[in-house]
């Protein structure tokens, strides 16, 4: 193997832990056993335990506990990777499902192994920590951060920075509901800033220092919103303050006496968002901002714990690149689809689909966990990322090692061709787990995938977004997706809706439009083939669907989802 | 009701305003809407207050100098207003006096109090002590700043729990 690459001392891509981190861990699964153990007892009530068990990510869903763990920012490293590969095969059954928040979740949980499961984590740096409960959960990135070519600069230094910030918060660990965070640092906003309960996209500012344009109260859910922007340049010294005071007035003023409407979102729409504006201007200007203050020299230090690739001059890796996608046209389909432009000359960043034709979007046996440890060691310095639209991300690899990479993945299950295409399908777990649920996710997303699943229709249909939820809580992020689809209770029968024209991404972000009454899975399948047949006959030279979408307005969509059989 | 206070517990001694019911003499405790009735008081005895946690902390400005005991009750755990109250009472009010916490609390949430600025807990009768102790040994090191100062812990915003 020509790219065998030595380890540097720091993990590249995410936060180094010291000995100080690690005793909190070890502190942190200590209180669990010891609460698991006061619950056994008797001494906490269920209603007690829960929301302490969600914030260790341990929820009880249909058939078994799911643990769901936490990857910052989406980003792991080899060795973090197997350890996961291990729970899946010791504790689970073998599998693990990729999420929306950039986690994992593991789905046939034992509660007594819980503890145990806990340690195994934080031997390797890792935990559950906030990945459920009202409280601030895992802050997502950018799953090019460090890599893109259009990156202005790397979010994850401050998503770090804002984990440590969350992590048992003293006054926000009791919000009125579940609060996430977004971080981009790039112009093209590939992390939904504006579907969050904050949002915040990094620019360089005047002094040389980031300044941050700060989004609040967006959401998905039951009431869908885009976000508000409060603020176009708050300084990198405020960025804790501001947030701070953002959180204040929404754990004094959210709803608590209906859960679903509680976020903030439904804060920001109830006070309008000048009023939202100035509460939240009144306590900033009211704080100890020296106490809050993030300093120049705390960002460096919490910088200095990132390790940075190594990389390698270019040489002839393009050229090599070239000549490999003329001999092979599969190869050069997968490497169209499935890479993205590397800041660094001669090289590039692979995404790898865990949306096999046909295969439960997000799934990854502890095998294929393995090979990606295997593989970004030995081609993109042992880092790897989760991204919100649950693929794996291998952030730095040659070019001139893709092919070697791509027949791997092919090899193993991972070699689909499909990133951005309509069968790279956001899907939830859905009513085959999920006690929330009204209809089952999976097998309709599969239909889709095996429906659409030919190379030459998809990229013939080009770039879609396909998403799914099993109800209304909208964690498979359907209101935006181009194409949406929403699991309903029809008179005790699972059935679907369609939303049409959904889009997540920076300035034209939007929540799709309801096409019509619900319909069965099969009846459901049918009706988008007759979608895309309008979008095929209707679309206009080098139109993707979103704009046609948005140029023809959803009834001639609506009519072909309609028309009898 | 035993009061815990720094680890250990201590006598409660003031008298709660009973509803419909002059004020008895000495240190007494207030909802908020008998707050001015308790302000008048022509006596030396200290005068405390109980605050819900839907009141607004702002409603204290005034009379914050000649209150010794501010009450804030949890409903319910998962209420998290407290700490917002606390942390407002001593951060914005500059409040000195005693924060007490009350109502449906948990021994898990005890450090958080701690760093929000609550100074004592009512805990019910027979208690067991040991899990409240145990809870605020359980962490060495927070991650953020809070209003007790504690001292930095390494880097960033690390502090290193007594």
């Amino acid at each position: 193997m020509p790219h065998v690459m030595t380890q540097p001392a720091l993990p590249v891509g995410h936060y180094a832990y010291d000995s100080v981190d690690r005793t909190f861990l070890k502190q942190r699964v200590a209180q669990f056993k010891d609460q698991v153990e006061r619950r056994l007892s008797g001494a906490l009530t269920e209603e007690e335990f829960k929301p302490l068990r969600l914030m260790n990510g341990l929820y009880l869903q249909l058939h078994a506990y799911m643990l769901r763990v936490a990857i910052p920012y989406g980003v792991l490293d080899a060795a973090q990777m197997r350890t996961l590969a291990h729970i899946a095969r010791t504790y689970d059954r073998d599998y693990g499902h990729f999420t929306t928040r950039q986690n994992i979740q593991f789905n046939w949980i034992r509660l007594e192994d819980t503890p145990e499961i806990l340690t195994v984590l934080a031997e390797a740096d890792m935990h559950a920590i906030q990945t459920s409960g009202n409280c601030i959960r895992n802050v997502t990135a950018d799953q090019f951060a460090g890599a893109a070519a259009d990156e202005v600069l790397d979010p994850r230094v401050y998503a770090e920075i804002l984990r440590q910030w969350s992590t048992l918060h003293p006054e926000f660990t009791f919000l009125p509901r579940k609060f996430k965070i977004a971080i981009s640092g790039s112009k093209q906003d590939r992390v939904a800033a504006r579907f969050h309960d904050i949002g915040l996209i990094a620019r360089e500012g005047e002094n040389g220092r980031p300044v941050f344009e700060v989004f609040v109260g967006g959401g998905l859910g039951r009431t869908p919103a885009i976000g508000t922007r409060l603020r176009d340049d708050l300084p990198e010294e405020d960025l804790i303050a501001y947030l701070e005071a953002i959180l204040r007035v929404y754990n004094a003023h959210g709803r608590r006496d209906n859960i679903y409407k509680a976020r903030i979102k439904i804060l920001v729409q109830a006070l309008g968002a000048e009023e939202f504006f100035n509460q939240v201007n009144a306590e900033f200007s009211a704080m100890d901002r020296a106490r809050y203050r993030l300093p120049e020299a705390t960002v460096e230090a919490i910088r200095a714990r990132f390790g940075t690739p190594d990389f390698a001059p270019a040489g002839d890796a393009a050229e090599k690149l070239n000549a490999q996608r003329k001999a092979d046209q599969v190869f050069d389909a997968w490497v169209a689809t499935n890479t993205h432009a590397h800041k660094q000359p001669g090289y590039c960043s692979v995404t790898v689909s865990c949306k096999p034709t046909g295969g439960i979007p997000g799934d990854v046996t502890s095998a294929q966990m393995d090979l990606l440890a295997d593989l970004a060691e030995r081609y993109s310095f042992g880092e790897l990322r989760i991204t919100h639209l649950q693929n794996v991300v291998l952030g730095h690899v040659r070019q001139d090692a893709l092919y070697e990479v791509w027949q791997a993945l092919a090899q193993n299950g991972l070699g689909t061709a499909n990133i951005g295409f309509m069968t790279d399908i956001i899907a939830c777990p859905g009513l085959d787990y999920c006690a929330l649920a009204n209809a089952r996710s999976i097998p309709i997303a599969q239909k889709l995938s095996a429906r659409f699943g030919s190379a030459d229709l998809q990229r013939k249909i080009g770039p879609l977004r396909l998403n799914i939820s099993g109800c209304i809580n909208a964690c498979g992020h359907h209101h935006a997706g181009h194409i949406g689809i929403l699991g309903v209770d029809k008179r005790g029968e699972e059935a679907f809706q369609i939303t049409l024209g959904g889009s997540s991404g920076g300035e034209d972000a939007s929540i799709g439009q309801i096409l019509g009454s619900a319909m069965s899975e099969d009846e459901t399948v049918d009706a988008i083939a007759r979608i895309i047949d309008t979008y095929l006959s209707r679309r206009t030279a080098g139109e993707r669907f979103i704009e046609t979408c948005r140029r023809l307005g959803t009834a001639p969509f609506k009519d072909a989802a309609y028309a009898p059989a | 009701m035993p009061l815990l206070e720094n680890g250990q517990i201590i006598q409660d001694t003031w008298q709660i305003a009973v509803e419909d019911t002059p004020l008895p003499a000495g240190d007494v405790l207030v909802p908020l809407a008998r707050l001015s009735e308790g302000l008048g008081r022509n006596e030396e005895a200290r005068l405390g207050v109980v605050l819900n946690s839907a009141d607004e902390i702002e409603a204290l400005r005034e009379a914050l100098p000649r209150l010794d005991l501010v009450v804030l009750s949890f409903p319910v755990f998962r209420d998290g207003r407290p700490f917002t109250q606390a942390r407002a009472l001593r951060e914005h009010l500059h409040f000195k006096g005693e924060i007490r916490a009350g109502g449906h609390i948990l021994p898990d949430q005890y450090e958080f109090l701690l760093r929000c600025g609550v100074t004592t807990v009512s805990l019910p009768e027979g208690v067991d002590l040991s899990v409240w102790q145990h809870a605020h040994e359980a962490f060495t090191v927070a991650y953020q700043p809070s209003i007790l100062n504690e001292q930095p812990e390494g880097f960033a915003f690390r502090r290193r729990l007594a």
